[in-house]
């Protein structure tokens, strides 16, 4: 029996959110030092695990493990990842351990810093701990029952570190709105799933949740084309899709630093790679008949978010839409169901899961030095924030889709892939490339090199600190690792893609 | 005359009655302030007497005992068990109950009613299981008027006894129509008197309407759950908790075997009832749970509600839907024990049920905040919660057998549901005492509370990870019923 890697990935979290609860409450070193550890060797496994898999030219699903878990109704404890999901295990143990250290909670009269988590940390690393695990239990899981299970494992945390660490004024309502969005889409996507479990059965004789079997269950057409819609719109909801992405950007700007980091970087993730692996891998035909619509969704989404995000005024509500406008990009991709739409896809859902992940870490660390994010009353960050201001035209950059940077790997294939289906609306969806050039070069030029105005003069900000800038740096390295040597991400895409070229069947 | 099968299959029932009479023989020479270690004795007597009949009491093949009187199967055993533990955690939440917690007769009251539920599960003829149902009512009715200086309480206890007996006097007209007509009070020999024919359906259909009315109060459904929200509030807390969780399964249990064992063949027709009523009453739950204030009022409501997704498994008239219901009530009791388990510990130091009060209980007490949060979360069907695996084994049925648009009217409930459990936990955890000073007021738990409270959140957490030895019981449970 091999090391049980993935199993140890999904399930450290959690047991390490129990024993922060186990600790003192006001041992508040103790608990950021577990949950730093933690996160750290949580970061180095998902590290090995992508490299092994890298390395050895793996193919297929890998590392799989496989408990019994309830026989008789045909749910096992299934874990596997491929080229489509391993990137997104990776992804998830960055953001965790970058998030662990922007919230790591330095508290300085002197300089008007508060930053990261005070209240409370106990609670809060234990919640995101537990709501990290649900993640990489989705990423992991070949189970669909199991799917489910940690799926909802990771939004209903959502709901208390929203509420309970978020921004004052809108927490409330905000986290509410998010958790019943995740919610509907969620049991809806459920009731289609129970509904492939049973139809699964009785095409094939063998009632399981093991989803290479439903793959292979030979759905007709018309059931695919009834289901496919509820199970991928469901699952897309927490993707951010137009029109179901309201809840994403009051979410964003609600939610503290570290969980807005892990709202847009991972979760959204998280619903576009359900939908994916739901939707559209065990509904091919579906999928097939309904791409003009997702598609349509997707090309709004894209060009209507980024153009929202150019109005904002506050910072978080431009990312959050940014996020909108690139999670749009994510699910054109998947809709083209071509072989460059699915790579670029892969490697967006990265890309951007790491890049957004960046600006939010910076957006808090102005928050928490200035008490603003309105870019009209911000100026002249660069003066005490260099390191921070490299790192956010570097995010910039990426966002842009710069060649140099992990965002063009990413987004040339989706247009290339869009371009092969529907040649008109990869021109449209252009436009926004446009469009974010313009708002990230704006924000850029007002918040970090025009004068600073009086009102954050006086109150004689500080530079971030050690932990701020390892982080940045961290996110930083793999969006020019990406950049610069596509080889280390890229083929390992395609190797899932052909897994799910092979299930369309050639169309 | 008795063969050793007869003794075994009322074991437990033997026991508690054993456990009953140790109780009444010694308490009296308890001082006044040793009385409260009536709860540990009666806690701790039927943890053993679960250890015991799990051992020595297991069901093999179905069998008829006692002339057919009861029915010696895993189905009543499964609920038995259920209904020990439930009342073994009641007495321990009892124990420091203000006014009900130092008197023995409460404890003896509770053992009378699980006797009676025990009973009622296994019972497989009318008789006894009118025997067996009164047997488990009235020591609730004096329970829930248990606080004699308490107006509520006595109104409580008055409601419950008057709408109680109302409805078990319709269910036991019921019963006598039946004999009247089939000549037999025997649930089994029933269904094939129905099957025959000779029985005329519009017959038929009155009994079930009037049983349905009996048992349907006692579960709570819509339009027989007006009492509830009165009798929990009035209630002691942990009687109250009681109610929702045993007495609710009992009369699940009853339904069970009534409708499943004795009119399979008019199936067909009662599932659309039963279908209706589930969608009603889960709405109607939810819906008016949402604008409560007293938290004791919004999980009567909340219970409601549970009521009417649990019947989607009945609904569904399948073993798995069987199956589901079980676990389903099993997930249940010890989430909602749990519930009333914190209410009873917050209220005994705060005196307050007002959802209001509960500002600032994450810094007064974060483990108490916890298992609050394990416990709602569970309700609202949140993993790695009970809750969550019930609610889908319990979904996975009503899909399986054509009810998907049940399905859906339980999903959009269980939304509502989210909405206000953790509208409740925003209090919990986010708002906060007028002066801010939660270290200055904690609430501490007694020794009780600590161990009955952390059996439960344990109880609930192996509920919804570890759920396959649940399931292959449950499904033992519903094995024998088609």
């Amino acid at each position: 029996m091999n090391f049980p890697i993935l199993s140890v990935i999904t399930f450290l979290p959690m047991v390490a959110a129990v024993i922060m609860l186990m600790i003192p409450a006001d041992r508040k070193t103790e608990v950021r030092g577990v949950a730093l550890a933690t996160a750290a060797i949580d970061l180095l496994f998902s590290g090995w695990m992508y490299l092994q898999y890298l390395l050895g030219h793996m193919t297929g699903y890998q590392f799989v493990e496989e408990y019994r878990w309830l026989p008789a109704l045909g749910i096992s404890l299934k874990f596997g990842v491929d080229g489509m999901s391993a990137p997104l295990v990776l992804l998830t143990g960055i953001v965790m351990f970058t998030g662990v250290l922007i919230s790591w909670g330095e508290y300085n009269p002197e300089k008007h810093l508060s930053a990261g988590i005070q209240d409370r940390p106990r609670e809060f690393f234990a919640f995101l701990f537990l709501l990290a695990g649900g993640v990489f239990g989705v990423f992991v899981s070949l189970d669909l029952f199991m799917l489910f299970f940690f799926y909802e494992i990771a939004v209903f945390p959502m709901y208390l570190l929203i509420s309970i660490w978020g921004w004052v004024k809108t927490r409330e309502y905000a986290a509410m709105k998010l958790t019943l969005y995740l919610f509907i889409g969620s049991v809806v996507a459920l009731v289609g799933a129970l509904v492939m479990y049973w139809q699964a059965g009785q095409n094939t004789g063998i009632y399981t949740f093991d989803m290479l079997q439903l793959e292979k269950a030979g759905f007709s057409a018309s059931f695919q084309n009834i289901w496919f819609l509820p199970v991928f719109i469901g699952f897309a909801v927490l993707g951010g899709m137009w029109p179901f992405h309201n809840w994403s950007p009051d979410g964003h700007v609600a939610a503290p630093t570290a969980v807005s980091m892990f709202h847009a970087g991972v979760l959204m993730k998280l619903g576009a790679f359900a939908a994916l692996r739901v939707g559209v891998m065990l509904l091919p035909q579906g999928a097939y008949d309904w791409k003009w619509l997702i598609m349509t969704f997707a090309g709004i989404a894209v060009v209507y978010g980024a153009y929202i995000a150019f109005v904002q005024t506050d910072m978080k509500y431009m990312i959050g839409f940014s996020s909108v406008s690139h999670m749009g990009l994510v699910i054109l991709g998947v809709s083209t169901l071509n072989h460059d739409g699915l790579v670029g896809a892969g490697v967006q859902m990265f890309s951007h899961g790491v890049m957004t992940a960046l600006f939010f870490a910076i957006t808090g660390m102005i928050y928490d030095r200035t008490h603003t994010r309105q870019i009209p009353e911000l100026g002249g960050i660069a003066k005490v924030m260099p390191f921070a201001t490299i790192g956010f035209i570097i995010g910039g950059l990426v966002s842009m889709g710069m060649p140099g940077f992990s965002g063009f790997i990413a987004e040339f294939p989706i247009f290339m892939g869009v371009w092969g289906r529907a040649w008109l609306l990869a021109v449209v969806a252009s436009i926004s490339i446009i469009i974010t050039a313009a708002y990230i070069m704006i924000n850029i030029r007002k918040v970090f090199f025009s004068p600073m105005p009086e009102e954050i003069e006086k109150h004689h900000i500080g530079d971030i600190t050690v932990l701020d800038k390892v982080a940045i740096a961290t996110l930083c390295f793999c969006m020019i690792v990406i950049g610069i040597f596509p080889a280390v991400m890229v083929p390992m895409v395609e190797t899932g893609v052909q897994h799910i070229l092979a299930l369309l069947g050639g169309q | 005359m008795f063969t050793s099968i007869d003794f075994v299959s009322i074991l437990p029932e033997i026991l508690i009655l054993a456990l009953a009479v140790i109780l009444l023989c010694v308490e009296p020479f308890w001082k006044e302030e040793e009385r409260r270690n009536a709860g540990w004795l009666t806690a701790g007597g039927l943890f053993l007497i679960i250890i015991i009949s799990l051992l020595f009491g297991q069901p093999g093949e179905p069998t008829a005992v006692f002339g057919g009187m009861i029915r010696f199967d895993w189905l009543g055993f499964f609920f038995k068990l259920l209904f020990m533990f439930a009342a073994a955690v009641t007495s321990m939440l009892l124990m420091d109950h203000e006014k009900a917690g130092g008197r023995g007769e409460a404890y003896l009251l509770l053992l009378a009613s699980v006797l009676g539920m025990n009973l009622m599960a296994a019972s497989a003829d009318l008789i006894m299981l009118y025997l067996a149902i009164e047997t488990a009512s009235i020591p609730l009715y004096i329970l829930a008027g248990f606080l004699l200086t308490d107006d509520r309480s006595t109104e409580a206890g008055f409601k419950y006894l008057l709408f109680g007996t109302l409805a078990s006097t319709v269910m036991l007209y019921g019963f006598s129509l039946i004999f009247g007509f089939a000549g037999t009070t025997n649930l089994y020999l029933l269904s094939d008197l129905f099957a025959s024919g000779k029985i005329s359906a519009v017959l038929a259909f009155s009994v079930i309407a009037l049983v349905l009315m009996g048992i349907g109060f006692k579960v709570a459904v819509v339009p027989f759950q007006f009492w509830a929200p009165d009798v929990y509030q009035g209630s002691p807390t942990p009687v109250a908790g009681f109610l929702s969780t045993a007495s609710k399964a009992a009369g699940f249990a009853v339904i069970v075997r009534f409708f499943i064992v004795a009119f399979p063949d008019y199936a067909p027709s009662w599932t659309v009832l039963l279908a209706a009523l589930s969608a009603i009453t889960m709405t109607v739950g939810n819906l008016l749970a949402l604008s409560q204030t007293n938290i004791k009022r919004l999980l009567a409501y909340s219970s409601i509600a549970h009521a009417g997704y649990a019947m989607i498994g009945i609904v569904a008239f399948s073993q798995l839907g069987a199956a589901s219901v079980v676990f389903y009530l099993a997930a249940y009791i010890v989430t909602n024990l749990l519930a009333f388990g914190v209410i009873m510990a917050f209220s005994r130091v705060t005196g307050s049920d007002d959802i209001k009060d509960y500002a600032g209980l994450s810094r007064r007490n974060p483990w108490l905040a916890l298992m609050m949060l394990a416990a709602f979360l569970s309700l609202a069907g949140m993993p790695p919660f009970g809750g969550f695996v019930g609610k889908v084994f319990v979904f996975a049925a009503g899909v399986q057998a054509g009810y998907v648009w049940l399905v859906i009217v339980g999903i959009l409930n269980s939304i509502i549901g989210v909405y206000y459990y953790l509208n409740t936990m925003k209090y919990v955890y986010l708002y906060r005492l007028p002066d801010e000073d939660e270290e200055d007021h904690p609430v501490l738990l007694t020794r009780p509370y600590a161990i009955a409270l952390a059996v439960l959140v344990i109880g609930v957490i192996l509920v919804g990870t570890v759920f396959a030895p649940w399931f292959s019981w449950s499904n033992s449970a519903a094995l024998n019923l088609f």
